[in-house]
This record gives C-alpha cells, sequence and structure tokens, in this order.
C-alpha cells in the first residue's frame, strides 16, 4: 500500500508537464467484482411548456382585471385576483422571470448580437405594455406579484404632499435609465439585483435582499405601495402608456354626483379633483410658460447629455472588467496579493493587461454612447414633467389620473352613483 | 372628433407602432427563440474553484454542488478530492478530510479502489475538493448549477462575481455540462 501512495504523490508531479487534456492521470479501473458505475444525475429544469403556461396565467389574470375594473366593477374580484397572482407568480413560480425585470431582457437582446431573448419573457414585457394601453396598468392592479405584496399590505396610508410625490416621481425614469444602460453595455441587471420582495417570496435570500424587502414592506404600511411609486422602472413605462388608454377605470359609473365620498378612498392619491372656477389660471402668463417649458425641453436634453457623457467614466466603473483594468492600472502592487480572487485569477488566466484593457475600452465606449443618451432622456423626463405642470386640463369630476391609478378598484366601493 | 380624443387616439398609435417596431427588430435580427429556454450552466474547464459559489448565490445553501463525473474517476486510495493535502491516515476521520462539510462519502469497492459520492444536502459548492481533485487526480470532482435548487434568476448572481466568467446561459436542450459527456472546447482562438 505504501508505494502506491507514494507513487500517487509523483505521478502527478510527472505528468504535470504533459499535456494534461490528452490523458487522465489515473486510468480508470478495472473492477473485478460485480461494480456498476453510478452515472452523475441531472435534475430537470422547469420546461419550456411552464414558461408558456405562465404567459397564459398572466393574460387571463390581466383580461380578468381589466373586467374587473372597467365592465363589473368589483373590488373583491381585483381583491381575489392580487392574492391569486401573490401565491403564484410570487410564492409559487418564486419571481424569476418579472415583467419588470423583462426590461433589460429585451434592453440586451437589441444591444448584444449575442444574446437572444426566449418568446416568453418577450411576451412577459410586451402583455402589460398592450394591455395598459387600453384598459389602464391593469397589470399594477393585480398581476404583478411585487405590487400585490404591498397592495395586500397597506395598513394606514397617509397623505404625502403633491410636491413630494411628483419629485419622487422622477427616480423611477432615473432607475428605468439606468436599468437599461447597465442591461445593455452587458454590466448587469440591476433591478433584478435590488428587486426588494424576491427574497421573501422565495423565503430565502441574501440578508440585505430580505432586510430591504421588509424595511419596504414596512413602510408600506403607511406609505401605500412605495416601491410601486417611487422606484419602479416598469411603472414609468406604464405612466406614460396608460395616460393614452382608450377605456380606463372610471370612480363612478355613470355620473359624478360632487360627492366627495371618494377623495379619501384612494391610498395613492391618484384620484384628480375637479378645479375650482376662480383657479383657472391666467391663459396669457399659462401659455407664455408652456412656451418657455417647451423651448427649456432642449436646453434640460443638451445638458443632461453633456452631464451624461462626463459621468460615463464613472459608470463605467460598474462593469468588472473596466473595474479590473482601472485597478491594475492605478494599483500595480495589487498584483502580489495573493488573497484579491480577481486579479489572481487574471493574472492565472495568461491574458495580457493590454488585451483586458483593450477590452475594457470597448465597454467604455459603449458607455460613452449610452451615458449621454441617458442624459438626454433625463432631461426630456425633467423637461416634461416641468411642461406638465402648466398643461391646464379641465375637469369637473372626481376622475382616477389615468397615469398613476393601478385599477386597484378601492375607490369603486366609495361611490354611491348606482 | 374632439381634440381630447385625437391626442389620446394619435399617442396611443405611436406607441403600439413602438412597440411593433421594438418587436420587429428583435425578431428581425433573429434575436428571438420561441421554445427556446435558457439556463444557467458552470463551463468546468473556465472554473477556477474560487470559493465564490458557495457565498454568491442567492440560496443560503448554494445551488451550486459538487457533481461527479464517475466516468473519469481513477477511484484513488489516496484522493486527492476527499484528503487533506498532508492527511497521514487515509481513513474517513474528519480530521483528514478536506471537505468542510462532510458532504463527500468514501466507499470501499474492492482493493485498492474506493468509489466517492457527493451528498448534495451537505455540499456548499465550495470548490476545495474540487481544487484538490483537479491538482491530484483526473479532475473528475468539478461543479456545477443544480436545475433542482437553481430560481433560473434572470440574471445569476454568481456569474456576476464569477473571476473566470465560467458562468453562462446555455439552451435548456443542454441544460447539464458535466464533464465526461461534455468535452473542453477545442483550442480556443489565440487572444
Amino acid at each position: 500500500m505504501k508505494w502506491l501512495k507514494i507513487i500517487l504523490f509523483l505521478l502527478p508531479l510527472t505528468l504535470a508537464f504533459h499535456n494534461l487534456d490528452a490523458q487522465q492521470r489515473f486510468p480508470k479501473p478495472e473492477f473485478h467484482t460485480h461494480y456498476t458505475q453510478p452515472t452523475p444525475t441531472t435534475p430537470e429544469p422547469r420546461g419550456v411548456g411552464m414558461e408558456f403556461f405562465d404567459v397564459l396565467v398572466l393574460l387571463v389574470v390581466l383580461s380578468l382585471t381589466s373586467w374587473f375594473a372597467i365592465r363589473k366593477r368589483s373590488r373583491n374580484g381585483i381583491l381575489l385576483l392580487t392574492v391569486f397572482s401573490a401565491i403564484y407568480f410570487g410564492f409559487y413560480r418564486n419571481g424569476c422571470i418579472c415583467t419588470v425585470g423583462s426590461i433589460q431582457n429585451v434592453a440586451l437582446a437589441l444591444a448584444d448580437p449575442k444574446y437572444v431573448i426566449s418568446l416568453y419573457a418577450l411576451l412577459f414585457f410586451l402583455l402589460p405594455l398592450i394591455f395598459s394601453l387600453f384598459f389602464g396598468r391593469v397589470f399594477c392592479g393585480a398581476a404583478c406579484p411585487l405590487g400585490a405584496i404591498q397592495d395586500l399590505l397597506i395598513f394606514n396610508p397617509i397623505t404625502i404632499p403633491a410636491w413630494l410625490r411628483k419629485t419622487l416621481g422622477f427616480i423611477p425614469y432615473l432607475y428605468l435609465g439606468l436599468a437599461v444602460l447597465y442591461a445593455a453595455t452587458g454590466t448587469e441587471f440591476i433591478i433584478c439585483r435590488y428587486d426588494p420582495f424576491i427574497g421573501i417570496y422565495r423565503m430565502n435570500g441574501p440578508h440585505l435582499m430580505i432586510y430591504l424587502g421588509i424595511a419596504f414592506l414596512l413602510m408600506g404600511l403607511f406609505i401605500a405601495r412605495p416601491y410601486c411609486r417611487f422606484f419602479c422602472p416598469y411603472g414609468a413605462i406604464l405612466n406614460v402608456f396608460s395616460r393614452f388608454s382608450r377605456r380606463h377605470l372610471s370612480v363612478f359609473p355613470t355620473k359624478c354626483i360632487q360627492c366627495k365620498l371618494c377623495t379619501t378612498s384612494c391610498p395613492f392619491e391618484a384620484i384628480d379633483f375637479p378645479d375650482e372656477e376662480k383657479s383657472k389660471p391666467d391663459t396669457k402668463t399659462n401659455s407664455r410658460k408652456f412656451i418657455l417649458y417647451l423651448a427649456l425641453i432642449p436646453v434640460l436634453m443638451l445638458a443632461g447629455a453633456w452631464i451624461g457623457s462626463k459621468s460615463h467614466v464613472f459608470l463605467s466603473k460598474a462593469h468588472p472588467d473596466v473595474y479590473l483594468a482601472e485597478l491594475l492600472i492605478s494599483h500595480p502592487e495589487l498584483k502580489t496579493d495573493s488573497k484579491n480572487i480577481d486579479i489572481q485569477t487574471f493574472l492565472a488566466s495568461g491574458k495580457s493587461l493590454e488585451t483586458l484593457v483593450a477590452e475594457a475600452q470597448v465597454i467604455r465606449d459603449k458607455f460613452k454612447t449610452g451615458s449621454w443618451i441617458l442624459g438626454a432622456f433625463l432631461g426630456l423626463v425633467i423637461g416634461l414633467m416641468a411642461m406638465n405642470q402648466v398643461i391646464f386640463r379641465r375637469r369637473e369630476d372626481y376622475q382616477a389620473n389615468k397615469g398613476n391609478c393601478y385599477s386597484c378598484a378601492r375607490c369603486l366601493d366609495y361611490c354611491p352613483v348606482e | 372628433m374632439d381634440r381630447k380624443k385625437f391626442i389620446n387616439n394619435s399617442g396611443r398609435l405611436v406607441l403600439l407602432g413602438g412597440l411593433a417596431y421594438l418587436t420587429g427588430s428583435i425578431i428581425y435580427q433573429r434575436k428571438v427563440s420561441a421554445s427556446g429556454k435558457y439556463v444557467w450552466q458552470i463551463d468546468p474547464f473556465k472554473c477556477t474553484q474560487c470559493g465564490r459559489c458557495a457565498t454568491e448565490c442567492v440560496r443560503d445553501l448554494s445551488a451550486v454542488k459538487c457533481v461527479h463525473a464517475y466516468s473519469l474517476c481513477g477511484y484513488c486510495d489516496l484522493c486527492g478530492g476527499y484528503f487533506k493535502p498532508n492527511t497521514h491516515k487515509l481513513n474517513t476521520g474528519a480530521e483528514s478530510q478536506l471537505c468542510p462539510t462532510g458532504a463527500l462519502n468514501r466507499k470501499f469497492v474492492e482493493e485498492p479502489f474506493f468509489q466517492y459520492t457527493i451528498d448534495e444536502k451537505l455540499c456548499n459548492g465550495c470548490a476545495k475538493c474540487v481544487k484538490g481533485c483537479g491538482s491530484f487526480g483526473n479532475g473528475s470532482l468539478h461543479l456545477q448549477i443544480r436545475h433542482d435548487l437553481c430560481q433560473n434568476c434572470n440574471e445569476c448572481s454568481i456569474s456576476r462575481m464569477c473571476p473566470s466568467n465560467a458562468i453562462s446561459r446555455v439552451p435548456i436542450e443542454t441544460a447539464y455540462l458535466i464533464k465526461g459527456d461534455f468535452k473542453k472546447p477545442a483550442v480556443s482562438t489565440p487572444k
């Protein structure tokens, strides 16, 4: 036995100098007993058919929500669907892939020549948008698992002042822009990484993810749906789409009788009040302001593009290759740091620093283009948000704001009109 | 048709057109696969056993487990994946085992061969045994993402941290890259 051990120890040393792929160090033994060699088990992943079944479920939930919100006018029906979505899309399906995250798959599919998107992921992205063009944000109302868990845990919502709401309403666009930029450059999927509720649905996950989820849910007891309103990047797209919806949930079935019963019903302050007669602004100053803001939009976009292109170096540091290349250039002494896994792996890979820097430069160039587009986009958003302030729309009834309303149908129970 | 309705209708048409353009360009570039699904797998030949699979997975106990490609195993008595490098006693005592969780089981087959199996309930994907097997043995032990445990996250959180970019999406038809069946790709293009 002893000689065997010695040989076994020595063999690798002698073989290490040969081509390792050509032959195994130790030949496969020939067994004399009745030994059957096991094969590695390979548990199957969830099939493609199941993913398309999920698309079907999404389609059914969206259709039912539209029907409950617009035709049937039933809060109970939507509540039931919300519970179903939380259970099915959340606890059963464990989140991935979700509509909110699918933005990144679409962005990556458009930008990366090698990435191929699955049809069901594309459908998860498209279906809620198409529905929003016809029936409003019914996806937010009952089909979104992230919205569902928050909606079910609204306890005592406080009123947030309009200026704060509108200012914070900028964050989703910023988040959307950054998510698309990082996905398109192949850096990472930030929406998925900072998804607060997935850890709760999976009842398993990194501590930070779970704490973030609990923090959002606790906040949600008093600030209704904080993630949906102030962070959700998909909500930002839906907000725009839903403004042009063909039909939409209406607070009153036939005619508003100005009873004001619905005013306190909406936890998201998404009901627009009728404007008072005297508040009608001076048309002349208003149109002057309108023209001013309209002229301001290109200026804001240019400024945004400038700031964006200036910040591309900073933004690109999120990409691991760019980060590593920068680290190696600025701190060459780290090459001897045996604890830095990234640097040691890079050095062992035999790739030259020049190659790495060249690759990082390609990525940084992508960021250069992406950043100014992002900046211009954000400038446009700020400009449009400002312009929206001076557009005067005559309102005589208490009506749901098509952009912000989630079609949760809470207000419907408050309306006394039959 | 009043003005409001006109704006509403044309806005909807523009947005629908935008969606159609987006979808069309994805389809035109053949970037969509109707029957395809992609799952995460480790390329065992790229893996450098850095140990991050054990810590970076979103699951508490990583979905990455050690897999044994038995067809490559030499059934060694002195297993580089099982024993600590300087151990003297080749027995199943905990002090001589390399695996921190005791997930690698050693069973006598016949003189002088031993079979090594992995208890997946205990394995945390730390790759210590993989490193040992790769350094002193045939490299039959290697890490792989197990689809009964993997959540198939939209983006694998380990892949983001993998120093050798060994984790990538593979088509569901080849859901497992297991050594033996999965061969090292022919010499890659010179860099």
